[in-house]
């Protein structure tokens, strides 16, 4: 272990937890559990750009039933600077394309002596299933429309890094709610931490039975962009949707796209966040996108020390409890 | 062959009957009420228990052919016993459905074979269930179908229903229909609402069974046909039977068991177990339904029994199917949440379970009236005990019951005045 890995020799009291499998569940001390550790790995690795070898020696599959590049590769990575081995596995040309069950293909990897196993699935749940049903540590990548916990964590530790606190900021979640795991994880991360969150979009897309939770909703972005803090712009969700939920693209686009004019009348220190991969032109102009007060691509580089942090939690939970 | 049960409560809602006396079963068929033995009959003695007609239920899926790693006809009569029922009507949720004469003599034939319960057939409105075409009503009803449903295939078709509902009122048999818009519900996975929505899973909303027990109602009212309407469970729906009913228009509607014990809070297991349909609703649509089913909008509980084999309920929810193994938690979901609580008492109870369902399908049964079958279902009313899946008669033991506790289950069943079933203690 290199000197400045001597901090993470012992677990946050905290931290109980072997699987992340959502943030509804958390607590806001464990939410901050891990966003003060993935700051602590993001500056004792310059950037996670250097390794810290807290998880040499132990293993980690990614097991992917959906597409995905950017958090794989963060996974990966994260995986890797901890000094662990990965294992990739995707669904295509997978036993699954031959009917092997879930369950069936995780135990397999599991047998192979992995640690922790991280999943992508199309289907709410699923991690939960490989939680019952294996020992290891299980973390949720994305199941279906569900959660996305360390999209959410990312998103939050984004925030945090530059306004210092979540206390009191006005968040909005732009777009495709319904269908949006990012949105079910920013939901319960930001509330817990003391932000208000508002949901805009159509209303074939943002049900009004959130606000049951303490959340906003507005179906106009017109009507709230001049109060928020913070405003994430998701992706309209296509492949998800049964029925088109809105006439067209371009009638979204001048409705919800974040623009040139809407950013004149918004607040000027306004953060534009946005999970990726974007639609430039749709939920946001390029100008907008590439502007100053875009933090996307630091949403990306902390995504890798949010997993870091995350892998060392579970991972050493899941040891310390075998 | 002569019985006697002696010193049980007899309760026969028909008759109105309530009280502890004796019954004499001979021949098969109810000889007697409080009468005595001659000394040379077999002799029960149901002291604190329940002697109740033997429970009917009108919705059972049996599987076979085609599903037999659910359910055989053989497994599903037995979990029948097990359960208390005497006789079940089972529906065309077989492949390929039973939609011809041959197809219904089949399962007559392995249910004779089998010589467990009563086995009634209810063979398909369409042809193939596609709900495109009528099938041969008249071939399958001198074939012995004692009523017609495409079962959970919702028949989507306004004018193959209103047709259905016309052309079988020469048979005077009734057409049973599950109540679903698939176009609202496509794609749902469970009761769409406040925990589909924290979940992210697709919902089934309660308008997809109003807008179609709506048009059920009307199609009923312009046909004066004969509908059922199989298994309602939300709040509108059963408020939409209710207002028919005060008009005047004849139809009945049953609920499942289980859609008035468990709400859709249960799917944040993401247990398939809970897959259910009509799905697990929310609060105010199980409390409906309880107040349905007091102030007798609802005529009729069922089982909803549709086993699944494990290997398909072990899956991610979109993939598995839906349904569970329930003839055998049935009843005593019946005592547990209905009777104990004081929201029925035990004569309404046993009516939805014994009589009305009876006079829907046109038996001679669901009565001790003397004369009738001789098929009871002795009922300890008092036991505590959980349920364990493993010891389901059923081939199938996915329950979302797993561990719930119970008061009250049958301890013989006895059909055509033979013991068929008889509990030993666990």
């Amino acid at each position: 272990m290199t000197a400045a890995g001597a901090e993470f020799e012992t677990l946050p009291a905290v931290w109980t937890r072997r699987h992340l499998l959502d943030l509804e569940s958390l607590s806001p001390a464990e939410l901050t559990c891990v966003l003060d550790a993935a700051d602590r790995f993001k500056a004792a690795t310059d950037d996670c750009r250097r390794k810290i070898s807290v998880l040499t020696g132990r293993t980690l599959a990614n097991l992917f039933f959906e597409n995905s590049t950017r958090t794989r590769n963060s996974f990966s990575l994260a995986a890797r600077r901890l000094g662990a081995d990965t294992v990739e596995f995707s669904s295509s040309g997978s036993s699954t394309a031959k009917g092997e069950t879930v369950i069936d293909t995780a135990k397999n990897i599991e047998a192979m002596n992995v640690d922790a196993v991280v999943i992508r699935h199309r289907t709410p749940g699923s991690p939960y299933l490989l939680a019952k049903n294996l020992d290891c540590a299980i973390i949720n990548a994305g199941d279906g429309p569900h959660e996305h916990p360390t999209q959410g964590l990312l998103d939050i530790l984004t925030i945090r890094q530059r306004r210092g606190s979540l206390q009191g900021l006005t968040v909005a979640l732009v777009g495709d709610i319904a269908h949006s795991r990012t949105a079910r994880s920013n939901i319960w991360g930001l509330q817990k931490l003391g932000a208000h969150v508002i949901l805009c979009g159509p209303p074939t897309l943002v049900s009004r039975r959130w606000e049951e939770f303490g959340v906003e909703v507005a179906y106009r972005l017109d009507d709230i962009v001049e109060r928020c803090d913070v405003l994430n712009l998701l992706r309209i969700q296509f492949e998800r949707q049964y029925t088109r939920p809105f006439p067209s693209v371009r009638e979204y686009a001048l409705l919800y796209a974040m623009n040139s004019e809407r950013m004149r009348r918004a607040k000027s220190d306004i953060l534009i966040m946005a999970p990726g991969p974007i639609n430039r032109g749709v939920e946001i102009t390029p100008d907008v996108a590439d502007g100053p007060q875009s933090v996307i691509l630091e949403q990306v580089t902390n995504g890798i020390a949010v997993r870091m942090a995350v892998l060392w939690l579970t991972m050493n939970t899941a040891q310390t409890n075998s | 062959m002569r019985l006697l049960i002696q010193n049980g409560r007899v309760i026969c809602p028909d008759q109105g009957l309530d009280r502890v006396m004796s019954v004499l079963v001979e021949d098969g068929r109810i000889a007697a009420l409080d009468a005595e033995g001659r000394g040379d009959e077999q002799v029960i003695d149901a002291t604190g228990k329940v002697v109740a007609p033997g429970l009917i239920d009108i919705h059972t899926q049996l599987r076979e052919p085609g599903c037999e790693e659910d359910e055989t006809i053989a497994s599903g009569t037995a979990a029948a016993l097990a359960g208390g029922y005497t006789t079940i009507a089972c529906l065309p949720e077989t492949d390929p459905p039973i939609d011809t004469a041959a197809s219904v003599e089949f399962v007559r034939q392995k249910a004779a074979r089998a010589a467990n319960c009563n086995v009634f057939v209810i063979a398909c409105v369409s042809k193939n269930k596609e709900g495109k075409e009528l099938a041969e009503l008249g071939t399958l009803s001198e074939a012995g179908a004692i009523a017609f449903s495409d079962g959970m295939a919702s028949i989507q078709s306004s004018e193959l229903l209103r047709r259905a509902l016309e052309y079988s009122l020469m048979f005077g048999k009734p057409i049973l229909h599950h109540p679903e818009s698939i176009e609202l519900s496509r794609g749902g996975v469970m009761h769409e609402g406040k925990t589909s929505l924290v979940l992210g899973l697709a919902g089934m909303p309660a308008e997809a069974e109003d807008v179609m027990t709506s048009r059920d109602i009307r199609l009923t009212e312009a046909t004066h046909g004969r509908l059922h309407l199989l298994n309602i469970s939300s709040a509108v729906s059963i408020e939409l039977v209710r207002r028919t009913k005060l008009r005047g228009i004849h139809l009945t509607a049953g609920v499942c068991a289980i859609n008035f014990t468990l709400t859709d809070e249960e799917l944040r297991s993401f247990d398939a177990d809970f897959k259910l349909n009509p799905p697990l609703r929310s609060r105010e649509h199980v409390e409906a339904c309880i107040a349905g089913l007091k102030f007798g909008t609802i005529d009729i509980i069922s089982a909803g029994h549709a086993p699944r084999a494990s290997e398909k309920k072990m899956q991610e929810l979109d993939l598995a199917p839906f349904g569970m193994s329930s003839l055998e938690t049935t009843l005593p979901l019946v005592i547990t949440k209905l009777i104990e609580p004081g929201h029925l008492d035990w004569i309404s109870a046993l009516a939805k379970l014994t009589v009305n369902p009876a006079k829907l399908l046109g038996l001679n049964k669901g009565t001790l009236r003397v004369g009738a079958d001789a098929d009871l279902t002795i009922i300890d009313p008092a036991t505590r005990w959980t349920v364990d899946p493993s010891k389901f008669k059923s081939k199938s033991c996915n329950t979302p019951l797993a561990g719930y506790a119970m008061i009250g289950r049958a301890t013989q069943t006895i059909v055509g005045g033979e013991v068929k079933y008889e509990r030993i203690a666990d």
